[in-house]
């Protein structure tokens, strides 16, 4: 039987020179930094919030709501999906619809008076083998429950945009070779987007043991 | 006897799982030597996190040194005015200085081994190193400062050699300038082990209230800070007269600095002038090696302010969190990356905002818990020592490209 290998991984935070100021500025930038940026603001949020849950679970909404102070347009950002069906230039696309028709409502351009600017930044993820494995539901438990939960975002985050694989590597695994097809439907379904990853592992377990 | 301490000192305190990461991260690198150059072994936050992690590094067998550069007293009045100035102050700096600057790192260059895979040169002191980088070596420039708006001339000049090297790394997105090379993020971190963030015995906190007379039968709010108006230890006793309308509570602001800083020893005396006879203020002009006390203060307090005006990293405020206790910050600098606002603690913009958070806090002991309960977890998984490894090892990797 095939084993599950389960892979953490780090991130590397690269700046990239830019920063907005405004509104006007932040769409100018989503529409020209690379996509990896895209990503980065999007999702890896949650590597940085491995245990609590922030205001929104992206940093574009975030900033709109914390330093901007526009919590029309922060509602809005928090509410696109990280995963688009083309990737994340969809979600690239999706970003700049929203904030270009609220600025077309708007006289003045909302931007940061006390607040702080926004930093563009991209993410490396450098992948990390853990040596723990697992054959059977009950060995999967066990090694979900102890490992580092950078292993959760690399198989439920990284598996579905960055590897294409639009699925998890935990539902695939336990479809594919465990021939739990119900208790994948039932991961697949959960809606990652908006716990923490601790909150995430603590959902994931529920799920599995009630398979056990 | 003091035993050792190994990176698996840290497994019972690291978030489940990153011991072991760390472990595999470093099979990556086997046989791979790193080096680090700073300007000094003794006092100041770097040469603090360095004596903690170079004995990781070693400890995790990747072959680590130390080395610091010489300087004479006009080099190091030089590289105390590149300081200033690179963060903005206008500062006087001669040629013979500049000259001064190149001399003394040619000099120190010509006595350190530079043979490692990856080095790692701490801040503007030993930038100039870079012209003796070995070819295959990977050199990463390390700005622990705010280098966002500095004096031109002498950014111009520094420039030069950090533009040479593989990448830098800056401790915020704001601290960092616009260069060719790949710019890094590597946030500073706090040692649990360490005297300032240890767990402590009930008995020894109680025995250091007593020591200052500080009461035990009150809610304590306290700042950890040294005695400088960014800190804003006036507005702290501001915010604190307008709780005390409301509540009982003490304050106590713990800091040093005024001693050898005449500036400090003025903020010092406006601060006692302030506080008049409030005997529920304690104004404790502490020496730098208080790290027991700070510890102590931290883990008696109800609340922890760092209501500074203008910050660097701050990383008292992670030390505050540490203990598990919800801090109130001003919202400036890296104070803003290590409180999630309403779920750590607060960040505030005005005495009046202080003020209010507080009361809000002592009135909700169930919402102060839950953010004293939260701002440890934070910490743990952000800002601690385990996650600074982690980072440089990932960063090793990265530029070596293994």
């Amino acid at each position: 039987m095939q084993e599950f290998y389960f892979t953490g991984c780090m991130e590397i935070k690269e700046l990239l020179g830019q920063k907005a100021e405004d509104e006007q500025r932040l769409m100018e930038l989503i529409e020209e930094v690379p996509s990896d940026s895209i990503y980065c603001h999007m999702h890896s949020y949650f590597l940085r919030h491995p245990y609590i849950a922030g205001v929104y679970p992206n940093d574009f909404a975030t900033w709109v709501v914390v330093q901007v102070r526009d919590r029309v347009l922060g509602e809005k950002l928090a509410e696109v999906s990280p995963y688009g069906d083309k990737g994340i230039e969809d979600v690239r696309i999706r970003l700049i619809e929203i904030i270009d028709d609220h600025l077309s409502q708007i006289k003045v351009v909302p931007g940061v008076v006390h607040g702080q600017p926004f930093y563009f930044m991209q993410s490396k993820i450098i992948q990390v083998q853990t040596g723990v494995k697992a054959g059977s539901l009950s060995e999967f438990c066990n090694a979900l429950r102890d490992i580092d939960t950078s292993a959760v975002y690399n198989h439920v985050f990284e598996a579905r945009i960055r590897d294409r694989k639009g699925r998890s590597d935990f539902s695939i695994w336990l479809e594919e070779v465990l021939g739990k097809k119900d208790l994948a439907d039932k991961i697949e379904s959960i809606d990652s987007y908006m716990y923490s990853l601790e909150g995430l592992r603590a959902k994931l377990l529920d799920l599995c043991e009630k398979e056990l | 006897m003091k035993t050792e301490i190994t990176i698996d000192s840290y497994r019972d305190i690291a978030p489940k799982g990153t011991i072991d990461l760390i472990y595999n991260l470093v099979n990556r690198l086997k046989g791979r030597s790193l080096l680090h150059v700073n300007s000094t072994k003794l006092g100041g936050g770097v040469a603090e996190m360095l004596l903690r992690l170079v004995p990781l590094f070693n400890n995790l067998g990747i072959q680590t040194r130390w080395e610091i550069i010489q300087g004479t007293p006009l080099f190091y009045q030089t590289t105390k005015s590149f300081h200033n100035a690179l963060q903005g102050q206008p500062q006087i700096i001669t040629d013979e200085m500049f000259n001064e600057y190149k001399k003394v790192n040619q000099k120190n260059a010509r006595n350190i081994s530079f043979d490692s895979d990856v080095a790692i040169i701490h801040d503007p002191q030993p930038a100039a190193f870079i012209y003796k980088k070995p070819k295959k070596a990977k050199w990463l420039w390390r700005c622990h400062i705010d280098v966002s708006r500095p004096n031109r001339k002498v950014w111009n000049f520094l420039r030069e050699y950090v533009a040479r090297y593989d990448g830098a790394i800056f401790s915020l997105p704001s601290f960092a300038q616009k260069l060719a090379i790949p710019q890094f993020l590597v946030y500073p971190s706090i040692d649990p082990l360490s005297d300032k963030n240890k767990e402590l015995p009930r008995a020894q906190i109680n025995s250091v209230l007593d020591k200052y007379a500080i009461p035990r039968d009150k809610p304590i709010i306290l700042q950890v800070s040294r005695f400088d108006r960014f800190k804003d230890p006036l507005g702290v006793i501001k915010a604190y007269e307008l709780v005390k309308k409301h509540n009982e509570c003490c304050l106590v602001l713990a800091g040093g600095g005024a001693t050898d800083d005449p500036e400090g020893l003025q903020v010092l005396n406006e601060v006692k002038e302030a506080a008049g006879n409030d005997k529920d203020i304690f104004v404790l002009d502490l020496p730098p090696d208080a790290n027991l006390e700070i510890n102590a203060f931290q883990r008696a307090a109800t609340i922890i302010l760092q209501k500074s005006v203008k910050e660097g990293f701050g990383l008292t405020v992670a030390e505050g969190m540490w203990k598990g206790k919800p801090v109130i910050g001003g919202a400036v600098g890296g104070i803003n990356v290590q409180i999630v606002y309403g779920r750590t603690g607060y960040t505030v913009n005005s005495i009046e905002g202080c003020a209010y958070r507080i009361r809000y806090l002592l009135n909700n002991p169930l919402a102060l818990n839950e953010l004293g309960e939260n701002a440890k977890e934070y910490i743990r998984r952000n800002f601690l020592i385990t996650r600074h490894l982690c980072d440089y090892l990932a960063l090793m990797i990265k530029m070596l490209n293994i």
